[in-house]
């Protein structure tokens, strides 16, 4: 289904800038932003921005893939936990599928995530990379 | 609340039925029921369905269906859960007669699934994930659970075996179920040497892309008496849900949904989960009948492969999960699939499951745990024998 690029430009904070919501209350972030803090139902915050090391807490090899990804399967996709405790979800590259284990230390690199059918609008936002990389 | 009952079941053709549209097994579960049930009338109708709009291009569903029924005119609603629709559409059924506002209610459930492409049904399914953080970075629904496999793995020392001998028992109970779309045994090795989805899941670990429907009628146990026909009472109905972003859950390795779901409905029962005798899980993966067997309180954290593995949730075993086959072998239309899991209850408690799947010594207590997405949803019926 095409989207609209407003739907797009609209995350650039969270996948551009890894924009986060601190709740003054909890001290809790959560990303991407939200209005109201799940913890304790606090609305005041600060917009942070997230660290971009973490660490591997779970992933799987996408080996059967979605039409748009069909040109870069087998891919790896992981959870990481960055150095701040918030945990995300992206795609592991620059190393091998086979390489991607829990605990592995990652960073996060700005990449481009797909691009809309032919033509269509092309999407960036973070991926992880091995730390070593 | 009234005390209430289901009095009659109805299911479609399962499978890859080309020749039915979503209108056409919607109405031949429907009329089923409603023969089973014998009763003459209805009075409210809650559908479960994910998504027909993708799926066949076709909202407004609860009016059109009850049309093709030859029920213009009924008070109609479809409900939406992703996976769980259907049982919420039990729940919503269940509320509407034990709160004395209706007295005899049809909960259904539909999902058309093989009108459009296979990529198109994979899009169609990830709606049920977050679209932005997680379907945006390449998430499948298989690769979801793939990822709570490996946490689950990691943490507890699960199993290729484990994970398998989900798939050989569900195989081997659907096989006996004359409605199942899949009803042939697999071998473990079968399942281990089958494509690779989303590592470690194989194609065999993955339910199937089914078009189907089920429909069953919820009324009072007085109405349910003077019909004549066989019931069983719903004691006990509980719905939770949770963040549907795996990544923002404090454990990927547990359903926090499902457990909140069995609580309140144990809660309202009266009962606890060691009262039950057999269930229905949400196996729409392997791993997913392990970890919600976890949730639900069956088993404590790691222990439900073992478990599996030795045999104790197999039909004759102490805990029998999946009489039906589970999502696995019978099916998934999304929609319909938490309706079917209260139709198999149904045949366990009143004595009429098929071909030799009768769980023996009259079980009289059955639970059933439907799932959205990745756990984002979850709703469970205890149901026990008139």
């Amino acid at each position: 289904m095409a989207m609209f690029s407003s739907r797009i430009w609209r995350e650039f904070p969270h996948r551009y800038r890894l924009e986060a919501s601190k709740f003054k209350k909890s001290g809790k972030t959560y990303f991407p932003k939200r209005m109201v803090d799940p913890a304790t139902g606090d609305t005041k915050q600060d917009t942070v921005v997230l660290p971009d090391a973490g660490k591997v807490v779970t992933y799987t090899v996408i080996r059967i893939a979605p039409e748009q990804w069909n040109d870069i399967a087998p891919y790896a996709l992981a959870i990481a936990e960055l150095t701040d405790g918030t945990r995300l979800m992206g795609q592991v590259v620059d190393c091998a599928v086979d390489d991607v284990k829990i605990g592995m230390e990652v960073r996060i690199e700005f990449r481009r995530i797909q691009s809309e059918g032919h033509g269509g609008v092309l999407s960036y936002g973070y991926k992880f990379v091995p730390k070593w990389y | 609340m009234r005390e209430v009952c289901i009095v009659g079941v109805g299911m479609s053709q399962w499978g890859e039925v080309w020749r039915m549209s979503l209108r056409d097994l919607h109405t031949q579960a429907a009329l089923r029921a409603i023969a089973a049930a014998g009763v003459d009338h209805l009075d409210s109708l809650y559908v479960g369905c994910m998504t027909g709009g993708l799926f066949v291009g076709q909202e407004h569903l609860a009016s059109l269906l009850t049309d093709y029924m030859g029920m213009a005119g009924l008070p109609a609603v479809r409900v939406e859960s992703a996976c769980a629709s259907g049982g919420m559409a039990v729940r919503q059924a269940f509320i509407d007669v034990g709160s004395g506002t209706s007295d005899i209610v049809m909960a259904s459930g539909v999902e058309k699934m093989t009108d459009c492409s296979g990529g198109d049904a994979t899009y169609a399914l990830a709606t049920a994930a977050d679209q932005e953080y997680e379907v945006f970075n390449g998430a499948t629904f298989p690769g979801l659970y793939a990822m709570m496999a490996t946490a689950h793995m990691a943490k507890y020392g699960t199993t290729r075996e484990m994970l398998s001998a989900v798939a050989v028992k569900n195989h081997h109970n659907g096989s006996m179920n004359p409605d199942a779309q899949y009803p042939f045994k697999v071998s473990a090795e079968q399942v281990a040497k089958s494509v690779m989805v989303a590592d470690p899941l194989h194609i065999l670990d993955c339910s199937p892309i089914t078009d189907g429907a089920a429909a069953v009628i919820v009324t009072t146990v007085d109405i349910a008496k003077k019909l004549g026909k066989p019931y069983v009472k719903i004691i006990g109905s509980g719905a939770g849900t949770d963040t549907i972003q795996l990544a923002q859950r404090d454990d990927m390795t547990t359903i926090k949904a499902a457990t909140i779901a069995a609580d309140r409905a144990f809660k309202m029962a009266g009962k606890t989960i060691a009262d039950v005798n057999l269930v229905e899980v949400h196996d729409c993966f392997t791993i997913a009948e392990i970890v919600v067997a976890e949730s639900i309180g069956r088993y404590k954290p790691g222990k439900a492969g073992p478990a599996i593995l030795a045999g104790e949730t197999a039909l004759d075993g102490k805990f029998p999960m999946n009489t039906s086959g589970g999502l696995k072998s019978k099916g998934h239309p999304v929609g319909a699939t938490g309706v079917a899991q209260v139709i198999e209850i149904y045949k366990q408690l009143t004595g009429q499951a098929e071909n030799g799947r009768q769980v023996a010594g009259s079980p009289k207590v059955g639970m059933t745990q439907n799932m959205g997405g990745s756990g984002g949803s979850s709703v469970v019926h205890i149901m026990e024998v008139a």
